[in-house]
């Protein structure tokens, strides 16, 4: 890795409102009222509220909270699939959103890659190429993105499977793709959004200890959605709370479980305590 | 009784109009129609000079590489001799030519014409009713100004085939780029694929099925305006068709329509077939 920086990404201030009447929104928000009522007031949703949080390099950064709680509006922040409606993002500090139209392709190409939560993978296309779609979209040689791609999907532990589609394999060998496709751009950061919440316990336990195991060489910067407590307790290095789009709390794993910043935080660690 | 002085007629103005398009524009149709038919022409004279066995096996080939079914293809190439055994080879080939020609130029308005009602909302909106008419409005009321533009013949005859024909491939292309899964699209997006990518490595093999789909149907819309075509000059099988009818030769006239079901159904195992995805994502 060329730049370290402290952090990698840094998140000010966004807000981001589904609807067609922001600025109203924008309005309603600083006068301090609720997501409910913005909702009943003007039909808008509040994805994101006044949300703030820097990710270091290196880390394993888990997002955390119910469905509802923005966290796959944020993770999609950070590769502007879903652009805010105020704020800032910056990534090794530079703004993304100042970004033009080539200038974001070469920007997702080089930087940053995505596990999805149902895979996203190309069913008309085999292992081998799925694989290989992004060194492909930015336009390597075949001999190179055949060799990459061939020695990923052996570290995912996919060999033999190389021709096979898509359709016929399980979902845990679906989202190992995934991973490798992710993996084989070589990009300084992963977003994983829900990546395993769609696997079944064991697999998914399986899934976690590779990732761990991976990063562990790769030392990628990685955002990591979950709604799983344990999940996130595994993986991250730290971890953040959100609840209807606000950040509730941010913190290690230890930070979370001994010192709950609410309420909200508290419920979800007690069900683990209690069983623990 | 309606009354009267509530009633009027755009008759007058589509007549003017109708009118200043053929005296302004003339030569310009007369261009098209001209290269159109010179195409036709060719493409005709090449049907017919080819070995009725080798037109047979061409056809087979083609079956057998769509459908991969022995029994299929043989009777798909035995129908076709039976259209020949009767006598209707020649006018067999002439329909065909008229039909691939207007199936051609459905293919490139409708496909690209579908890619952008699929990307825009707008245009969509516009276009939708648009089809409607189209495929509900009588043929012979376009029929009249297009003959006034072409003349008799073929070239109107493929105008009317199109217009009509081509509504389903660009209702289908449409659908089926619609129906790309959205987090399919997604996540080329997020690895930055381009526009042309997208289009190209991902929304179109994915909407194949539905895009075979709609070549299909506007094959067999094609097909179902031949007679029609016949009527304004066009030679082939729907010829036979309307002499039968004319003449009270019924048999005459079924042998014609039977040819025309047979051409059908060839065209229609074949388009089918093609369209099936070969590595079975929705299985």
């Amino acid at each position: 890795m060329s730049e370290v920086a402290i952090n990698k990404i840094e998140v000010r201030n966004v807000f981001k409102v589904f609807g067609n009447r922001e600025k109203e929104v924008l309005a309603l928000i600083r006068d301090g009222k609720s997501k409910d009522e913005v909702l009943a007031r003007t039909g808008c949703v509040i994805g994101i509220n006044d949300l703030s949080l820097s990710i270091r390099a290196g880390e394993v950064f888990v997002i955390m909270g119910l469905s509802g709680s923005g966290k796959s509006t944020l993770v999609r922040h950070l590769n502007r699939l879903i652009d805010p409606t105020s704020g800032q993002i910056l990534v090794d500090g530079e703004n993304i959103l100042e970004y033009d139209m080539p200038a974001l392709r070469h920007f997702r190409r080089h930087k940053i890659s995505m596990v999805f939560q149902n895979f996203g993978l190309l069913p008309h296309r085999n292992v081998l190429e799925n694989v290989a779609y992004g060194l492909k979209v930015r336009g390597e040689t075949q001999a190179r993105c055949d060799e990459r791609a061939r020695h990923w999907v052996s570290v995912v532990g996919l060999q033999g499977y190389e021709q096979a589609f898509i359709h016929q394999l399980s979902g845990g060998m679906r989202q190992r793709v995934g991973l490798a496709r992710a993996l084989a751009t070589d990009t300084d950061i992963i977003l994983m959004d829900e990546a395993f919440s769609a696997l079944d316990p064991l697999i998914r336990a399986e899934m976690q200890d590779q990732l761990l195991a991976l990063q562990r060489t790769l030392q990628k910067t990685i955002v990591f959605i979950t709604h799983d407590l344990d999940e996130a307790l595994r993986i991250g290095n730290r971890i953040a709370i959100l609840k209807d789009g606000q950040l509730v709390q941010v913190g290690t794993a230890q930070d979370i479980l001994l010192t709950p910043a609410d309420d909200y935080v508290d419920r979800f660690v007690q069900r683990r305590r209690v069983s623990a | 009784m309606f009354p009267d002085n509530l009633t009027f007629s755009i008759a007058g103005w589509v007549n003017d109009g109708v009118d200043a398009l053929v005296s302004n524009y003339g030569d310009v149709f007369r261009h098209i129609s001209e290269t159109l038919l010179w195409a036709i022409i060719n493409l005709e004279h090449l049907l017919r000079i080819t070995p009725w066995w080798l037109m047979l096996a061409i056809v087979g080939a083609i079956t057998w590489h769509a459908t991969r079914k022995i029994l299929g293809t043989l009777l798909i190439v035995g129908l076709l001799f039976l259209v020949g055994a009767v006598g209707l080879w020649d006018k067999l080939m002439q329909t065909l030519a008229l039909m691939m020609v207007a199936t051609v130029i459905s293919v490139l308005l409708g496909i690209p014409l579908g890619i952008l009602a699929a990307r825009s909302n707008r245009l969509r909106s516009v276009l939708i009713p648009l089809l409607d008419i189209m495929q509900t409005m009588p043929s012979f009321v376009y029929l009249i100004p297009v003959l006034m533009l072409f003349g008799l013949g073929k070239v109107p005859a493929i105008f009317a085939t199109v217009i009509y024909a081509v509504p389903p491939l660009i209702r289908l292309t449409d659908l089926g780029l619609r129906q790309v899964d959205r987090e399919v699209m997604e996540a080329i997006n997020a690895f930055g694929a381009n526009p042309w990518q997208q289009l190209f490595g991902v929304q179109l093999p994915l909407a194949m099925p539905s895009i075979m789909a709609g070549i299909n149907q506007t094959t067999m819309m094609a097909l179902s305006m031949v007679v029609i075509a016949s009527m304004i000059g066009a030679r082939g099988l729907g010829e036979d068709v309307l002499v039968g009818i004319q003449t009270l030769n019924v048999g005459k006239g079924l042998e014609a329509g039977l040819a025309i079901v047979i051409l059908a159904v060839v065209i229609d195992r074949i388009t089918q077939a093609y369209g099936r995805p070969r590595h079975g994502g929705q299985q």
